[in-house]
């Protein structure tokens, strides 16, 4: 086990404003190198979390340190090698592309400004650095909050739905750059509803729903405990539907699901010994056995259950030291 | 987006402790936003325009004597009574009217655009940007007075030439002296356009609204001058925050009385020490949600 602190660690975070509970007693822990999804619909209070990690906004109760740092305590030192932006990135309209970075270097020191062309050329605004703010697209303004994060060479990049807004090939672009960052050693705190770039991102994630985390823990953890399922196409389903049913560490065998490919059959849900166990017992009830695909629920399957109660046991929530 | 970068900011060495910028850093970043809007050349357009009429009007006028004012008699006789009476004509109200324009805007409207939250997420304190925030206000503020001043001290002596000029005492001062004057009194009449900035600073951070903290900070220069007018309130006069916008008229006595320009300069401390000290302190404590 390294000492080095984590690069964001809650613990116990609620912010209440006057009656409104807008973040309930949030844990976090982001590990070095994970990429992090904080996945949550609108409102469910992701957005507050990243500004008191921030140190935007005060707590009304709990801690946050970004690499052990508290930044009501530290200040702008708790965000050295952090950066990122909350609510979309928001820069001087009536500046150019490269003032604005040319400000944010100054006021981050320690060399950022030797590093401007670069992070313009690694979003590509380089050929409209000398354009204003004012006159840029949304997605041109997400890329610059991108390059004025890269600025300050982070360890942790803090990134509060960066595609939102974007065309499909601006989101793509964005994916492709999040996940280059990610393979170079950085890690990054990924908010999002957008489910599709969470999962196709993430390797760790937390859901949160109503400003409370409903759930905490790898991706792949997730998604096995929450829908280890089969489908199942044989000789004889009505059959099997039976010796499924009576089979113990069966669960939710039902008749009638089709495969993507129109194919009808069983789907179930088991582990992977019950399943052995049931191909054994199908072979002895005379059912043979066509095709067993296994099945992981979607995260948008395992976001609505754990988000809206939707049909289905949820997922038991993780704890992560 | 570009894949062909060889150096990436990752792999750059990770940084130990950081080079923090200073204060300086982030107040000359405040200049050049300022620089950069409409808005500031709005407020010091106006700094140009009323020294400009003024000097055209008297110019076209000239001959008819104005009474009331030892300064008025003289226009004609010497360009440097020009910078005096606009100085007397602007201190009331226009000049204010520019200092709110930016101190109460300056922090209110990054907090609007959601800036402030740009900025506060680098490296540097908070205390640090409110610092380099209520500097540049009153930067602002002195370059108002003076671009004022050199207009109208330009124009006049352009139209009334270079000449030895009366004081309020009667006493005649010659020219270079009565210009090194002009510079003392706009000078002191920066204490309390100071002051009125830290309050304008301050509306800036409580309120979060510009428009709000602009109005606010020139309705109470109404305010305290509607104050002085009330019979039976004669006793705190003297306290009164617009009473000091006259105080540099000492200078312009024979000899000096400094009494008025030291009564100010407590007086505006008092005022301004303590907006200062709550708009930090407000800066410092509060939730920046904006934008």
């Amino acid at each position: 086990m390294s000492d080095t602190p984590p690069p964001v660690k809650a613990r116990g975070l609620v912010k209440r404003y006057k009656d409104v509970l807008a973040v309930d007693h949030i844990d976090l822990n982001v590990r070095a190198g994970d990429v992090y999804g904080f996945l949550g619909p609108n409102g469910a209070g992701k957005t507050t979390t990243l500004r008191m990690a921030l140190g935007l906004i005060t707590p009304t109760e709990g801690t946050v340190e970004l690499f052990g740092r508290n930044p009501l305590r530290h200040g702008a030192r708790a965000l050295e090698g952090v950066a990122g932006f909350v609510e979309g990135p928001r820069f001087y309209p009536y500046l150019t592309a490269r003032k604005n970075l040319q400000l944010l270097a100054a006021l981050d020191g320690d060399g950022a400004a030797g590093r401007i062309d670069e992070v313009l050329e690694i979003v590509e605004l380089s050929p409209r650095a000398g354009h204003k703010v004012g006159g840029y697209s949304h997605g041109m303004r997400q890329r610059l909050g991108i390059a004025a994060a890269l600025l300050r060479r982070p360890r942790l990049l803090m990134l509060d739905e960066p595609a939102t807004g974007l065309d499909p090939a601006g989101m793509r672009d964005m994916r492709a750059l999040i996940r280059r960052l990610a393979g170079e050693g950085i890690t990054v705190l990924l908010s999002s509803h957008q489910l599709p770039e969470v999962q196709e991102l993430c390797d760790r994630v937390a859901i949160v729903d109503s400003g409370r985390v409903v759930y905490e823990g790898a991706l792949a953890d997730l998604r096995r405990q929450g829908g280890a399922g089969y489908r199942l196409r044989t000789s004889d389903d009505k059959r099997a539907l039976e010796v499924a049913r009576a089979q113990p560490g069966i669960e939710h065998a039902t008749a009638g699901a089709s495969s993507p490919q129109g194919e009808h059959g069983l789907s179930l849900q088991a582990d992977e010994q019950h399943v052995g166990e049931l191909s054994l017992a199908l072979g002895q009830a005379g059912v043979a056995i066509l095709a067993l695909t296994p099945e992981l629920a979607t995260l948008e399957d395992l976001f609505f259950r754990l988000t809206e109660g939707g049909n289905g046991a949820k997922p038991q929530a993780v704890a992560v030291g | 987006m570009s894949s062909a970068v060889a150096t990436s900011p990752a792999a750059l060495p990770a940084h130990g402790r950081a080079r923090r910028p200073s204060v300086l850093t982030v107040y000359r970043w405040e200049l050049r936003k300022l620089v950069s809007q409409v808005r500031t050349y709005v407020g010091l357009g106006l700094m140009i325009l009323l020294p400009l009429i003024f000097v055209v009007f008297e110019s076209v006028r000239h001959g008819h004597n104005r009474a009331g004012n030892i300064f008025a008699t003289e226009i004609t006789q010497s360009g440097l009574a020009t910078p005096v009476l606009m100085l007397l004509f602007m201190s009331g109200f226009f000049l204010p009217l520019a200092a709110a324009l930016v101190s109460g805007d300056i922090v209110a409207n990054e907090d609007g655009n959601g800036t402030l939250k740009t900025i506060l997420t680098r490296s540097v304190d908070r205390g640090q940007v409110f610092a380099a925030k209520a500097l540049a206000a009153m930067t602002y503020a002195a370059a108002a007075v003076f671009l004022s001043a050199a207009v109208a001290t330009i124009g006049g002596i352009a139209s009334w030439g270079f000449h030895s000029v009366r004081t309020f005492s009667g006493t005649v001062v010659s020219a270079p002296e009565a210009l090194l004057l002009v510079f003392a009194a706009n000078a002191v009449y920066l204490i309390p356009l100071f002051a009125l900035a830290a309050i304008g600073v301050l509306l800036s951070t409580a309120t979060r609204n510009s428009a709000g903290a602009v109005v606010g900070t020139i309705g109470l220069v109404i305010l305290l001058f509607i104050v002085a007018q009330i019979p039976g309130l004669e006793g705190i006069q003297p306290y009164l925050l617009t009473e000091q916008f006259q105080a540099w008229q000492g200078l312009l006595r024979t000899p000096t009385d400094w009494a008025p320009i030291a009564h100010a300069a407590w007086v505006c401390a008092l005022y301004g020490v303590p907006s200062l000290i709550a708009g930090y302190l407000t800066f410092l404590r509060r939730d920046v949600a904006g934008g």
